[in-house]
């Protein structure tokens, strides 16, 4: 069996960017591992410009983004194989793929990384009634469509989901001809950039339904019809708000689930609010050597911040392979009040550096205090003018702030 | 004559009230919480712009389309005539990163150009 170093599963921006790191903190053999048949992943279809301004302080489409990994990769001699499915990883990091030149392959890697991105939530995830027809699609699989394969799904299009995803493909929808009629959001804010509320809805008059969801959908073999209500504090619909759209097309925008099929042959533990492994402040899973990065973790806002995560993931692994130590004294992190989640989920008891926390609020947010507890004991404030729960927020412990935490570590959000 | 903008600057997204005279001059922003609102108001009232990306067909790639964008900022209003225009566009691989499809598109003063590189492929 071939040994390698480390073994990257998924070859967009979080894997790419972990694999450059790892490469440039001294690991040679490295190899990514991509079930597309190029590098770049999801970027390759996020045709949009926005992506680049933490990274490369420039305003780059998510093709451009991944252009500027991908040239990278190559520079550097990093290994890659393309159309390319892992089917297993086990505790011991033995890893399984398959490809149409290889044909069925095992290797054995020092430390694997998770950097295979995440998935959309479909109407079965969300129960949408009415009778089951075609023209129905998640935002992504019409994106895909439309930017790679130049297949406008739709005339007359509803979105749900306020959502970034809904938002660009709305616009993209309308400058390719189509007409979006309007977009639903079930929450009673948007869950997208104001920049996208005006650029992508406003200039093209589309009106967006706040506290709004799909309560019906109709047609004989393709959608027709669908009906939207207005919904109360509790989500329950409130009679007599019924509106119907003639559509032939509903996209759903309606939330990202991080990608861990992998996660279960190795035993990995998940978290029930990221929905992806739970992992240490060095990123490691529950299975020494199995690191995870990017939308397989959790689901970014922004390409930036999985770029910059995933280099971060990708010199831990690398330092770790050079000197591994284990410290079975862990402190567990929990969200409290106001905190939908917090990741890591937990910390070594010795932590070598600094630790950056990355956590969402559960409402907007304004004039609040984001708080690190030790027990009831309040050992980092930090104020905030706002918060919403689209926006992912970091706030960074210092080494000693963190190595004098002597029961658990918990976050909480108040207004002042 | 008072128009309304929401703010895109930054989070917060302010509710901005613009005065403006029949000449439309700006004459008072309000709503706004720091300079940046005033700022992007007079932008986003006299001449909006924006950045269009889109897609024209290729021939002899690993896609039928690649993806390209207006090297700056076109007139808000000229968003439909630079789409018609990319329709007409039929171009073949190989393409580099950045490479101008089509010069001063629509009389905007901005080139069309290449998101991403895109070779020749062969599928074996």
């Amino acid at each position: 069996m071939v040994n390698i170093d480390v073994a990257v599963i998924g070859g967009g921006s979080a894997g790419m960017a972990a694999a450059l790191s790892a490469k440039e903190n001294g690991v040679e053999n490295i190899l990514i591992l991509e079930q597309g048949n190029e590098l770049g992943g999801i970027l390759q279809q996020c045709i949009h410009n926005g992506f680049g301004l933490q990274v490369y302080n420039e305003e780059l489409t998510g093709p451009s983004f991944a252009q500027k990994l991908i040239d990278e990769v190559n520079n550097n001699n990093i290994d890659y194989r393309l159309e390319t499915t892992v089917i297993s990883i086990t505790k011991d990091k033995q890893i399984t793929y398959v490809n149409e030149k290889e044909g069925y392959v095992s290797v054995k890697a020092k430390s694997i990384i998770l950097a295979c991105g995440c998935y959309e939530r479909n109407r079965g995830a969300i129960s949408i009634p009415g009778v089951r027809v075609k023209g129905i699609y998640t935002a992504g699989e019409a994106q895909k469509l439309l930017n790679i394969e130049n297949i406008l799904v739709g005339k007359r299009v509803f979105i749900l989901g306020s959502g970034d995803i809904g938002l660009i493909m709305a616009r993209r929808m309308m400058l390719e001809g189509a007409k979006v009629l309007g977009v639903a959001e079930i929450m009673p804010y948007s869950n997208g950039l104001m920049r996208n509320i005006v650029q992508c809805l406003k200039d093209f008059d589309i009106p967006l339904y706040l506290s709004h969801t799909i309560i019906d959908v109709q047609g004989k073999e393709h959608v027709e019809k669908i009906t939207i209500g207005k919904v109360d504090k509790n989500k329950k619909l409130i009679k007599g708000t019924e509106k119907d759209f003639w559509v032939d097309t509903l996209l759903l925008a309606v939330g990202l689930i991080p990608e861990t099929s992998l996660t279960q042959t190795a035993g990995i533990q998940l978290d029930a609010h990221t929905k992806g492994p739970l992992v240490n402040d060095r990123f490691e899973t529950t299975v020494p050597g199995i690191y995870a990065c990017g939308n397989a973790l959790h689901v970014h806002d922004l390409v930036d911040f999985v770029t910059m995560e995933s280099k971060l993931v990708g010199r831990f692994v690398a330092e770790d392979i050079l000197s591994y130590t284990t410290t079975p004294n862990l402190i567990n992190v929990f969200p409290l009040e106001g905190v939908n989640y917090v990741l890591p989920q937990r910390l070594n008891k010795d932590v070598k550096e600094k630790v950056t926390f990355y956590f969402r609020v559960n409402k907007p947010y304004k004039e609040s205090k984001v708080e690190f507890l030790d027990g009831d004991r309040v050992i980092k404030s930090v104020k905030k003018k706002y918060m919403l729960p689209a926006n992912m927020e970091r706030i960074t412990l210092k080494k000693d702030e963190i190595n004098n935490i002597s029961f658990d570590l918990k976050v909480r959000v108040s207004e002042i | 004559m008072i128009k309304e903008l929401i703010c895109i600057i930054c989070p917060m997204g302010c509710h901005l009230q613009i005065e403006m005279d029949d000449m439309k001059n700006i004459n008072l922003v309000t709503g706004n919480s720091c300079p940046r609102g005033e700022k992007y108001a007079c932008k986003e009232l006299i001449h909006p712009e924006r950045i269009l990306t889109s897609t024209v067909r290729i021939e002899g790639a690993i896609h039928p389309m690649l993806p390209v964008m207006t090297d700056k900022a076109v007139a808000k209003d000229k968003m439909f005539d630079v789409m018609k225009k990319l329709k007409e566009v039929r171009i073949k691989a190989p393409v580099k990163y950045e490479d101008i499809i089509i010069e001063n598109v629509c009389d905007t003063g901005a080139n069309i150009i290449a998101s991403r590189s895109m070779d020749k492929y062969e599928k074996l």
